[in-house]
């Protein structure tokens, strides 16, 4: 299988993540699967960005160490990545940043200035560079800046990147694929095109990394989608809204990661006992604490479980991947409603700030679903007692209903209550909601498994790491189990998918096991933990290596 | 719906049969049927049917309020009915969303919303059971209680100063800021429906009794008075600032009644509007902005 690794380094502010993105669009724009990881730190100008595209021929959604090129604005880009380079790697530089390079130095100082181009149109004269070094014919190179460059800058772009083509020599040959083009797109987009597809009419959020560019997506394309988005004052203030606008009809989902979520989670119980339905993109970074912003990781499993006082339903849902973005997005917030139960998706910064080729035409969306609505018949009672436990929704404004939701102990009709046996029945009406959601997810692929049964050895992954397990899987001849609903727990399905599972790895992005703790209070082996907790995702070489010592 | 007739209720039908457990000589009585009053006048004279107004409690003796109206309600949690307000009033453009809330409610647990409320000129209603004390938990200050009160977690009595509210509210943005008296009920049923007519952020800070731990009826019955026509001007800053000024909630000084401010500014909600207008095909929407990025 033909597959391209690049590297590109650089400052802060350098617009690093653009570059990689139109990298990306290079090897797209020749029909290649392609994955961006994006490194930064959490600083505006200065420090050190880079990011990983990786293309071949088929799904790809991790990265390896070793790179094809690397192309360095600055001597870090370089030094930082010893590691990558190696015999067959062709090193671009920023001769007029870099003292120490071997391979082609590019004077960029002085090719935009005797342009007379603006210092960002450096990073075309590196995708000049890159094209020729990889055989990519120069006018596959101007479609892509055509595409990603503002008009009135074009031109500009276009010579430099002519200049960058011209100062090296063709080193490999990228050869074009012949398939169509798909667009790449970042996990935070997904997830956010997801939610429209379930129906999303309004989004709220605070920023904070890894869902602030999910936020300033839906922001730049609320017209577009026809939907609201706010950024109120903060993510206590955030839940609420959505709250308000769900308890009125409209179908709302909010985005946050760790610290934020903390603050929601008085709301979240809230919409646990008044029955709010909300859908909450909790995309995860390393804590405790403000941890490590701009990295990521897998460690709020038990906190999304388990957040909130008192005890309710929820669901909770982790993606590992574009398409599982995109339907889990839209189920979480149809069951949300179906079930009028908090949703919860757990995402990472590797899935949401990564980008991925998206095919569109390859998902298979889930079945849609509806919220019960007030037939309009007899008295309303908010909290109307039924056989699923799901009483009929009627919003604010609905002649012959008054609609009264409540944060107390409630009777039928929503109003406050002590007594025990009302307490008693209105609870086990609450908790009924959950038995009913988690039949009717039976019937959904709660767990995919990849690879062929009798392999006799297993990798349990959830979320990001799925990508790197695949293919780390495939080096070793091992299955990989991973569970896409986390809550309710998908107990049988689970269990059927792990017969003759032989020798079991539970790779994780955190440094107590936290899938494995899950596995073992549901009564499974979770085999034995293969754990990373230095904010980085897993290369797949690296993985590859840390398996070997489990499967030898 | 015939709004002469508004779902066929009369005032004393929006009255529910849960059990009110307020203190006897409570001053949430007065506000809860001004507020029965206000909500079923308004239904007349202005033809909003009853279906259309929204109420929001926070947790404290206020809140139970929403439990004895027959109306729409949104029972929350303490100090965050405010953007719950908001986001009601975003899904609908017709209903009439009142918050009711506490001093201890609004001033300390839920400031933040308050004044972010009022900056944004969100057209939602708030009016405050202002009893200068936490009632629910047993008489603790808050932060409209005066320098020296002896409150349960603090029996030294406290040094600090407390907020002048409206004056908070004016510095914030509101558009609409009134102040009234639950021993004054007419006027008070006339300060609500003004505040709940006004397009925007209105804001209504109630001087409310509390039997049991701090009752300042002869306090207010000495000092509180109704302002006269032309006492202030309601469309300056300046003019309304002054008069605002005239009680701290701390110093012995007399204590005006009625609108101290009313402008006109656009809304928060009015945008959303535009964008939800007409609900198109969203997942048609989402395959055109994927074939823009192939």
């Amino acid at each position: 299988m033909a597959e391209y690794s690049v590297l590109i380094g650089g400052k802060a502010g350098e617009g690093i993540n653009t570059a990689g993105l139109s990298i990306a669009g290079l090897f797209s724009r020749l029909g290649y699967r392609t994955y961006m990881y994006l490194d930064y730190p959490s600083l505006i100008r200065g420090g050190h960005n880079f990011a990983v595209i990786r293309a071949a021929e088929r799904a790809i959604g991790a990265h390896r160490t070793p790179v094809d090129v690397l192309l360095a604005f600055d001597q870090n880009s370089i030094d930082n990545h010893r590691e990558s380079i190696h015999d067959g790697t062709t090193v671009v530089y920023d001769a007029s940043a870099v003292v120490k390079g071997e391979g082609y130095g590019l004077p960029l100082d002085d090719i935009v200035k005797e342009e007379k181009a603006p210092p960002i149109t450096k990073n075309s004269a590196m995708l000049g560079a890159l094209a020729r070094v990889a055989g990519i014919g120069r006018e596959v190179l101007e479609d892509v800046l055509r595409e990603s460059v503002p008009a009135k800058h074009l031109e500009a772009n276009l010579r430099v990147a002519d200049r960058g083509y011209d100062a090296v020599e063709t080193v490999f040959s990228v050869k074009p694929l012949g398939s169509r083009a798909l667009p790449v797109l970042t996990g935070n987009e997904v997830t956010g095109l997801g939610l429209v597809h379930g129906g999303l009419d309004a989004y709220v959020a605070y920023p904070m990394t890894p869902t602030s560019n999910l936020l300033h997506f839906l922001a730049n394309r609320a017209e577009d989608l026809s939907i609201g988005v706010f950024h109120p004052e903060n993510e206590i203030g955030v839940i609420l809204m959505a709250l308000g606008l769900a308890y009125a009809g409209k179908k709302a989902a909010v985005g946050t990661s760790g610290g934020g979520f903390c603050l929601m989670t008085e709301g979240l119980s809230l919409a646990g006992m008044a029955e709010l339905p909300v859908t909450i993109v909790m995309g995860q970074r390393p804590g405790p604490s403000t941890g490590l912003p701009t990295y990521t990781a897998q460690t709020e499993l038990h906190f999304v479980l388990n957040a909130g006082q008192g005890e309710f339903p929820r669901l909770v849902v982790a993606p590992g991947d574009l398409e599982e973005a995109f339907t889990w997005s839209a189920t979480a917030l149809m069951l949300s409603w179906r079930y009028q139960v908090p949703s919860i998706i757990l995402t990472d910064k590797t899935l949401a700030e990564g980008a991925f080729s998206f095919d569109i035409d390859a998902v298979t969306p889930h079945t849609d679903q509806e919220p019960l609505l007030w037939d309009g018949n007899g008295e309303y009672n908010r909290y109307a007692l039924t056989k699923d436990g799901v009483s009929p929704l009627a919003f604010p404004g609905r002649e012959g209903a008054v609609i009264k939701v409540n944060s107390y102990a409630h009777d039928e009709a929503g109003f406050t209550t002590e007594a025990p046996e009302k307490t008693r029945r209105l609870r086990e009406k609450m908790l009924k909601k959950g038995e009913s959601l988690s039949a009717e997810l039976a019937t959904y692929p709660v767990v995919k498994t990849y690879g062929t049964r009798d392999a006799g050895k297993t990798l349990i992954c959830w979320g990001s790491e799925k990508w790197a397990c695949i293919e780390a899987a495939e080096k070793f001849g091992a299955r990989v189990v991973q569970p896409l609903v986390l809550a309710p727990f998908p107990a049988r399905a689970w269990k059927e998918a792990m017969i003759g599972a032989g020798k079991v790895a539970c790779v994780e992005n955190n440094a107590t096991g936290q899938l494995a703790r899950l596995l073992r209070q549901q009564g499974f082996d979770p085999g034995r933990s293969v754990l990373k907790y230095d904010g980085r995702p897993f290369a797949v070489d690296e993985l590859e290596a840390r398996l070997a010592e489990v499967f030898a | 719906m015939n709004p002469k007739q508004p779902a066929g209720k009369t005032a004393g039908e929006l009255i529910t049969p849960v059990q009110n457990t307020w203190c006897p000589g409570c001053g949430n009585f007065s506000i809860e049927h001004m507020m029965k009053s206000a909500i079923t006048e308004l239904s007349e004279e202005e033809g909003i049917p009853l279906e259309n107004f929204v109420l929001l409690g926070g947790i404290g003796c206020h809140g139970k309020l929403v439990d004895y109206l027959n109306v729409n309600s949104f029972y929350g949690i303490h100090g965050r009915s405010v953007p719950a307000a908001t986001g009601i009033r975003l899904a609908n453009p017709d209903v009439k969303v009142i918050c009711h809330v506490g001093d201890g409610d609004i001033y300390a647990e839920g400031l933040d919303h308050l004044i972010f409320a009022a900056k944004r000129n969100s057209d939602i209603t708030v009016v405050v059971h202002n009893n200068r004390v936490y009632g629910l938990t047993t008489g603790q200050y808050t932060p409209t209680s005066p320098t020296g009160f002896r409150g349960r977690s603090t029996p030294g009595g406290i040094t600090e100063h407390p907020l002048n509210p409206l004056e908070v509210m004016l510095a914030a943005g509101a558009t609409h800021i009134a102040r009234g008296y639950t021993k004054k009920v007419q006027h008070l049923k006339g300060l609500f429906k003004e505040a709940i007519m006004h397009r925007g952020f209105s804001f209504v800070d109630v001087l409310q009794i509390c039997a049991t731990y701090f009752n300042l009826t002869d306090y207010y019955n000495k000092h509180a008075y109704e302002m006269n026509e032309g006492e202030v001007d309601t469309g300056r800053f300046e003019s309304a600032l002054a008069k605002i000024r005239e009680w701290d909630y701390d110093r012995e000084a007399p204590i005006a009644l009625g609108t101290f401010y009313s402008v006109k500014k656009p809304i928060y909600e009015e945008h959303f509007q535009a964008l939800t207008a007409g609900r198109p095909d969203r997942r048609e929407l989402i395959r055109r902005i994927l074939e823009e990025r192939r």
